[in-house]
């Protein structure tokens, strides 16, 4: 209760005072019970979006992981014969196209986008505004439209065939504005002060970003391109026409390979039975364990760096 | 209201120790003192915002009239209907008009009669200045404001509930030197309606506009403790403390 002087009955700001203070007490009951209530739907709402996720991850170790064994790794998918009708073989062809296929597609796509993201965050042109906008678009194209350009003009117009430096190229398409963004927002984040710095001390433009500018931001850089990485290693449809098919260990990129993503498709045309479901599932959840190491591997590592310059 | 050894820290570490002193009613009380000295975190606890920070407590009584601010009889909802607080950046809700705006505080608390509503709106808006620049365009969006008046409004937005404190962050160190003025002159009409808590680093704003002075200083742990309270012209003519001498004496800043 407020001591304040009785208040003179014609004083508005007594008298509204004394109404907002009732008002404000009469309500608090409904208020704290809508406040409570907003958080108990918001708390829902999250366990309903993060108990799918759980539910996912469950299924994926209870029907992959018994997949996983040396010969899962080792070996190529093999059809069960009646003597040997657990043999289904494993997903090793998968394994090493997946790492030729994707390693070449860094090694493209890595240069490009850095230097490109470079370019656009130490200038300011026209030029640099529509390679901008361009690669903001083409982040968000559908991935398949990437497959259908390098099969157009790879294996149709240029003939190079069904191979797995196709599928890197349309994966470097996919990786280059992705990693073009946040190498820019890499540099970006790189104080203005150093830049100024170096300029003062009579560097061009060219040697502060080399010398300067470069390795303070490159810890933005690496986890830039590892969640590139970590995007173009799950992706499917780029590959869809492009890399043809193989059940053989297959190391020579220019020839028909497989890709981990895409063998779960193709493993399911060809047809599952008992015993090949949990080659299946074994591939997916590799996969899915490869994916969040790189992306997992990403944060903690900017994090650490973060810590490390401060 | 009346402090007693009202010490805020965060995490365990102390911001600001023992700080006691009355803040005389219908009066200016200014807090002074350089930056770190825990000016800031003082006043915020006058208004219970530290709730919000994890880790943050605040020791010692605040009494408002006869109540206890911090007590657990009251709900902290409540007492910010009766201590308001003006920011440092004027932050209007950037979706609302200025009228709506100004009776935000009154319709959350639950008064809809639309009479009511104006006239709390207009006598707001009046004690803030702004009433004469508005009054045709009560639907315009708050953010096509100046600074300055974005500030008055929000100072507007602060008188419509009511409050009997109105505490005061460095409201005119974001605004240019005309707007601070007529802020400053605002506030000396404001007294008779609320008692205003401000906190400011610069000391001609503090000599100038306040009734009551609290000078507090960074001590050698970090922690802001109290130097000297005192009527501002005795503070500024005259204090008792040497530190204080010094600072208004521009010795260190």
């Amino acid at each position: 209760m407020t001591t304040a002087t009785p208040p003179l009955p014609l004083d508005p700001v007594y008298e509204r005072r004394a109404l907002v203070q009732a008002s404000a007490r009469q309500s608090l009951g409904r208020r704290t019970f809508v406040s409570r209530f907003m958080l108990g739907v918001c708390m829902f709402a999250l366990v309903l979006a993060s108990s799918i996720l759980v539910w996912i991850m469950y299924l994926l170790v209870s029907k992959g992981l018994h997949a996983w064994s040396t010969a899962f790794f080792t070996q190529v998918p093999m059809t069960p014969t009646v003597s040997h009708p657990n043999n289904v073989g494993g997903v090793s062809n998968g394994i090493v196209g997946a790492i030729v296929i994707d390693a070449l597609a860094v090694a493209m796509s890595v240069p490009i986008g850095v230097l490109g993201g470079l370019l656009l965050a130490e200038t300011d042109n026209p030029f640099a505004r529509v390679v901008r906008t361009t690669s903001e678009v083409m982040t968000g194209l559908p991935s398949i439209i990437f497959g259908l350009f390098v099969y157009e003009v790879l294996i149709i117009k240029y003939k190079i065939g069904f191979s797995g430096i196709a599928g890197s190229v349309a994966l470097c398409i996919l990786m280059i504005p992705v990693i073009m963004k946040g190498s820019e927002v890499a540099f970006r984040a790189v104080p203005n002060s150093l830049r100024e710095a170096g300029y003062s001390l009579g560097m061009s433009k060219g040697s502060v970003a080399r010398h300067v500018v470069t390795p303070s931001a490159t810890p933005g850089l690496l986890t830039a391109v590892l969640l590139a990485t970590s995007r173009a290693v799950g992706e499917t449809a780029p590959l869809l026409f492009v890399i043809g098919n193989t059940y053989i260990v297959q190391w020579n990129p220019t020839k028909e390979q497989i890709s981990l993503p895409l063998q779960i498709y193709t493993f399911f045309l060809d047809g599952i039975s008992p015993a090949t479901v949990a080659t299946l599932w074994g591939n997916a959840l590799l996969l899915v364990v490869v994916v969040l190491f790189l992306n997992m591997g990403s944060r903690m590592l900017s994090a650490f760096l973060q810590r490390e310059r401060h | 209201m009346r402090l007693r050894d009202v010490t805020v820290s965060f995490n365990g570490r102390t911001a600001v120790r023992d700080v006691s002193f009355d803040v005389p009613e219908n009066r200016v009380t200014a807090l002074i003192g350089p930056s770190g000295s825990g000016k800031t975190t003082l006043l915020r606890s006058l208004n219970r915002l530290h709730d919000f920070t994890r880790g943050a407590k605040v020791e010692g009584s605040i009494l408002l009239g006869d109540t206890d601010l911090y007590s657990r009889e009251i709900h902290p909802t409540l007492i910010r209907t009766r201590v308001g607080m003006v920011f440092q950046r004027p932050n209007p809700f950037p979706t609302m008009s200025v009228f709506d705006n100004v009776v935000s505080g009154l319709r959350f608390c639950g008064i809809r009669k639309k009479s009511v509503l104006n006239e709390a709106a207009e006598s707001a808006l009046i004690a803030a200045a702004l009433w004469d620049r508005v009054k045709d365009r009560l639907k315009m969006h708050a953010s096509s404001l100046s600074g300055g008046e974005q500030q008055r409004l929000c100072i507007a937005r602060a008188l419509a509930v009511e409050p009997e404190v109105l505490l005061m962050d460095e409201p005119t160190s974001a605004l240019d030197p005309i707007s601070t003025k007529r802020i400053e002159e605002l506030m000396g009409e404001l007294k008779s309606r609320v008692s205003i808590v401000i906190v400011t680093h610069n000391m001609q704003q503090a000599a100038r506009i306040s009734d009551l002075c609290a000078f507090l200083l960074m001590g050698d742990d970090g922690a802001g403790e109290q130097i000297e309270v005192a009527p501002t012209e005795k503070l500024f003519t005259n204090p008792d403390d040497p530190r204080t001498l010094d600072y208004i004496q521009g010795r260190f800043g």
